[in-house]
């Protein structure tokens, strides 16, 4: 049979296009719009005195110049917050155009409209902002200080504070547990920031339509729906007259998730006004300095445990630096909080979180979106009560798994989608025996003797989590079956490059018995489906795939009762294989999906000799019945939604050979392993293409990615020059398990995949760096430099 | 004061083009933009990521760090030039493919021009030869494990067709 495709490695349909440079993304389109540029703040904190551009309007090419004070009412407020939360007591975003303040380098200020981005530029340049610079505020530390303010209306700089408290059994607090437990530690940890950075940055086209009053966008951007919505609503259009189009995506990780920026409202506004087809695409600086970063934490956390390092009570304490302004609110922080209890069973639990202000860019979710700050919180304090106990590091964690009969497991808390954290299915015994299989975790000591044998330092590290996958609200799907026999399925979510053209395309074959090469998918194009929430939080699988999988079923129905129909059979006896519908057990009986197709539009012109066969004279309808039935639509076609009750879980362990060079610090990983369950999957392929990718952001994050400010807020290293992503050099071969622990929430008993490998990553280098130095590794990223710094400072002996 | 142009001749993907291009036109914006060839990407335009790799004279270059008008005459083989006679994909083209070498596809146009280059110069390229010649392109999605093992298929499908 050729249509069982589910499960199956099948290669990308979108690969034949993207391989011979026929994609489609933002700046390969609208080549005759005009360019938009940007004077950005080059300060992190000052006042605007006076914006003079009496010196750019003699370039060549120079369209227009807009400040804030050229911005009609509704787009010149503040940007939308996109979440807000109880929590979240003082937040804040920004205007589109500076108003007269500047809090973070890369801030925009004036926008310039020229012929092409060259004449753009060269306008900006000779556009004078007179700046009061106003004293910055760098670092959460002294952020709460409070010294100086990021926003003069937000004291100490604290955007929210949240405490969650979960009792032990036994009903005592965390401080309770910890103080009576017979072992406790405290400790700091600190984790740097990073950012999404896809290869294509932002960008935004928009073609204003003066005689049908219509717009159209094309964003590069992870939720093509919700930026319709809110551009109707800056610009006051009706809905239907906006349509929005995320094209290709030279990827996204997160940061295009964030909408509307900026410039998503500016270009379209200045469309409009100017009738003119308008592009702006951001250029690397841009990227870095004005879009979004994230990862930076301190944490401070207390634990508890037993002899057997079972945790009694666990008090965390997380300053999570959220930059100048909050559009998605305190997502990130929560995530920390809430997922940081991995795949564990803790006595009691509190954490509290300050989400602060710092003149710096602003802090939204990149892939992993604070999981792999709570997993290295959790995994360094797993690893430090194994080390203080004298205990194997698996067997700690073993002794805290939550067991696989205690599921669906209840952690007491709230998630990151306002429902009950509730894990729905997994097996972490198995996963971690799979992983010490895998890695020869038994079996490291002798092999660590051999390396010193040769003068070699190596440590072996590992790291677990959890993560909350397919989040809500929901998403639909589209599925119709022309009289073609072409099979046309879309969904309102967007692709990055995650093979969604595939394997929905994958599901919609398998479920509807066609030929996969018979189906086509359009993902994030509001023109095909309205509703859609987005593309982040490992969803689009879940979401979307189950809400085709459903609407695939609607539409199998119906083709199934025309055939019976037309074949005077039952529907019960009926199957579809390779497009084709016929009698179980009878070929001969059979009509294919086009003829269905056909049948289910009753017409009454015929413009082909396929729909001859619809029209009213010789249509095969009993007489004394409507053409179409009551209840009934015309068309093979359905859509159906996938609104899950809660998240599904997801999970991995991880495990790394490192070797540290004794001379230089130098950092090699050796081995690296992963045993990952996201229920079952779609197409194995493109999971380890998943997990491949995220473990290399994740070695970014462990030993290589930070973003550098200065004192001044000055971002030192906006480049790729300095901002250091790990090239194919970089990455260790990653080798790959999978256990398939069904989720029972969904149909297709599905969890996400995206963000999993980046996530214990950090943790996972720590634990093995550890290991092989018998140094606390208490920071991340770790450079060679700070290796051999630490071991300077490690006391004799 | 309008900016001074010039006109330039290039040879790309075998058929001649003409542009008229201010001096500090990048090749990169001239391939893209003049010409609408937007198969070649650029990612950082400042010559570290390599996804705006083209080959000039059968040579990888960075086109984000080339100025079109240096290359007046020179002969440009951009992505779009890759396939073979009919669009026939290129063994380069076809491994990537098969072996999932690509993902948002924005970092593969310059690793296809690197990966044809390379095994020109080096038709079975050891493990550690594959990763040094790859160590001047960033991907941001693949990890680059897949695109290891396209390159090493790449050379198979080579080797299987000469
Ligand atoms: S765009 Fe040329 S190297 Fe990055
Ligand atoms: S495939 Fe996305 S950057 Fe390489």
């Amino acid at each position: 049979m050729t249509t069982k495709l589910f499960g199956e490695p099948v290669q990308r349909r979108e690969d034949p296009r993207l391989l011979t440079g026929q994609g489609r993304y933002l700046d390969d389109l609208g080549s005759g719009a005009l360019a938009a540029a940007f004077v950005r703040s080059p300060h992190a904190h000052a006042r605007i005195r006076d914006i003079d551009v009496s010196g750019a309007l003699d370039v060549d090419g120079l369209v227009a110049i807009y400040t804030w004070e050229d911005l009609p009412p509704r787009v010149a407020e503040p940007l939308p917050l996109l979440i807000p939360h109880p929590a979240l007591t003082h937040g804040r975003t920004a205007y589109p155009l500076a108003r007269d303040t500047v809090r973070h380098v890369g801030e925009p200020v004036v926008m310039v409209v020229a012929r092409d981005r060259y004449l753009a530029e060269d306008a900006c340049a000779l556009i004078r902002v007179d700046y009061e610079p106003l004293k910055p505020v760098v670092g959460v530390e002294e952020a709460l200080v409070g010294a100086h303010r990021v926003h003069e209306d937000v004291p100490g700089n604290v955007g929210a504070h949240l405490v969650q408290e979960v009792p032990s059994a036994r009903g005592r607090t965390a401080a309770e547990e910890i103080e009576a437990a017979p072992h406790s530690l405290s400790f700091r940890l600190d984790i740097e920031r990073s950012a999404s950075m896809p290869l294509e940055g932002r960008g935004v086209y928009a073609r204003w339509d003066p005689d049908d009053r219509s717009l159209r966008v094309y964003s590069s951007t992870q939720t093509s729906t919700s930026v319709r919505m809110a551009l109707a609503a800056k610009l006051g259009l009706p809905l239907p007259s906006v349509e929005v189009i995320a094209p290709d995506v030279g990827g996204g990780f997160g940061v295009k998730i964030v909408h509307p920026w900026p410039e998503e409202v500016l270009i379209p506004w200045a469309a409009m006004l100017l009738d003119r087809e308008i592009k702006w695409t951001e250029d690397r600086r841009e990227h870095f300095v004005s879009s979004a970063h994230e990862r930076g934490q301190v944490q401070h956390v207390k634990v508890g445990f037993d002899d057997e390092g079972r945790v009694l009570g666990l008090d965390v304490t997380i300053l999570h630096d959220h930059g100048a302004y909050t559009p998605y609110g305190i997502i990130v922080p929560i995530v920390t909080a809430t997922q940081l209890l991995g795949p564990y069973k803790i006595g009691a639990y509190r954490v509290e979180f300050s989400s602060i202000y710092t003149n710096t860019v602003q802090v939204t979710p990149y892939r992993g979106a604070g999981r792999p700050q709570g997993v290295f919180c959790m995994e360094r304090t797993m690893d430090r009560i194994a080390a203080y106990l004298g205990l194997d590091r698996t067997a700690v964690r073993a002794a805290n798994f939550i067991q696989p009969e205690e599921f669906p497991y209840d952690q007491g808390m709230m998630f990151q989608d306002g429902r009950p954290l509730i894990y729905d299915s997994g097996n972490y015994p198995e996963s971690l025996r799979m992983l010490k299989e895998l890695i020869g975790w038994d079996s490291f000591e002798e092999r660590r003797a051999a390396a010193a044998a040769e003068g070699r330092r190596i440590g072996i590290g590992i790291g677990c989590y959890v993560e909350g996958t397919g989040v809500g609200p929901y998403e639909g799907g589209h599925v119709q079956i022309t009289s073609d026999g072409r099979v046309h399925v879309s969904t309102g979510l967007t692709s990055q490059g995650q093979g969604h053209e595939t394997v929905f395309a994958q599901i919609a074959a398998t479920e509807l018995g066609v030929p996969i090469e018979r189906v086509s998918v359009v993902t994030g194009d509001t023109r095909r489906f309205g509703y859609a929430v987005g593309t982040f939080a490992s969803r689009a699988a879940v979401m979307s795939g189950n809400a085709i999988a459903l609407a695939c079923r609607k539409v199998r129905e119906k083709a199934l009762r025309i055939a019976a129909d037309a074949l005077e059979a039952d529907p019960a006896d009926l199957e579809i294989d390779d497009g084709i519908v016929h009698v179980a057990g009878t070929p001969t009986a059979s009509i294919p999906l086009a003829t269905v197709a056909v049948l289910a539009n009753p017409l009454r012109y015929a413009f082909d000799e396929e729909a001859r066969r619809a029209t009213q004279f010789t249509g095969t309808a009993a007489l004394d019945r409507p053409p179409v039935a009551e209840g009934q639509e015309p068309g093979l076609e359905g859509r159906d939604y996938y609104s899950p009750v809660r998240s599904t879980f997801a999970s991995g362990m991880h495990a790394a050979i490192v070797e540290t060079d004794p001379g230089t610090a130098e950092i090699k990983i050796l081995r690296y392993a992963v045993v990952h369950d996201c229920g079952k999957l779609i197409n194995p392929m493109i999971v380890e293409g998943q997990i491949h990718g995220g473990v290399a952001q994740g070695v970014g994050g462990a030993l290589y990615e930070r973003m550098v400010y200065d004192s001044h807020g000055q971002l030192l290293n906006a480049s790729f020059m300095d901002f250091l992503m790990p090239y194919a050099t970089e990455v260790p071969r990653i080798e790959t398990a999978h256990l398939e622990t069904p989720s029972p929430l969904n149909p297709l008993g599905i969890k996400g995949a995206g963000e999993a490998g980046v996530i214990p990553v950090p943790a996972v280098i720590a634990s093995a760096i550890e290991d092989a130095e018998g140094i606390p590794i208490t920071r991340m990223p770790i450079s060679p430099s700070e290796l051999h710094e630490l071991r300077l400072r490690r006391p004799p002996g | 004061m309008p900016e001074r142009t010039h006109d330039i001749t290039l040879t790309v993907n075998g058929v001649v083009r003409h542009a008229t291009v201010p001096a500090r036109r990048l090749l990169s914006d001239c391939l893209r933009h003049d010409l609408g060839l937007t198969g070649t990407h650029v990612g950082c335009e400042h010559g570290v990521c390599g996804c705006c790799t083209v080959l000039l004279d059968g040579e990888p270059v960075r086109s984000c760090l080339t100025f079109a008008v240096t290359v007046s005459g020179h002969e440009i083989t951009t992505v779009e030039g890759l396939a073979g006679p009919g669009g026939r994909m290129s063994p380069v083209q076809r491994a990537f493919a098969e072996c999932h070498g690509l993902q948002c596809g924005f970092c593969t146009p310059g690793f296809l021009c690197t990966v044809t280059a390379l095994l020109r110069e080096n038709p079975a390229p050891t493990d550690a030869e594959v990763v040094e010649g790859l160590s001047g392109n960033l991907c941001r999605c693949t990890g680059y494990q897949n695109i290891v093992k396209s390159v090493h298929r790449a050379a198979e499908l080579i080797a299987e067709e000469s």
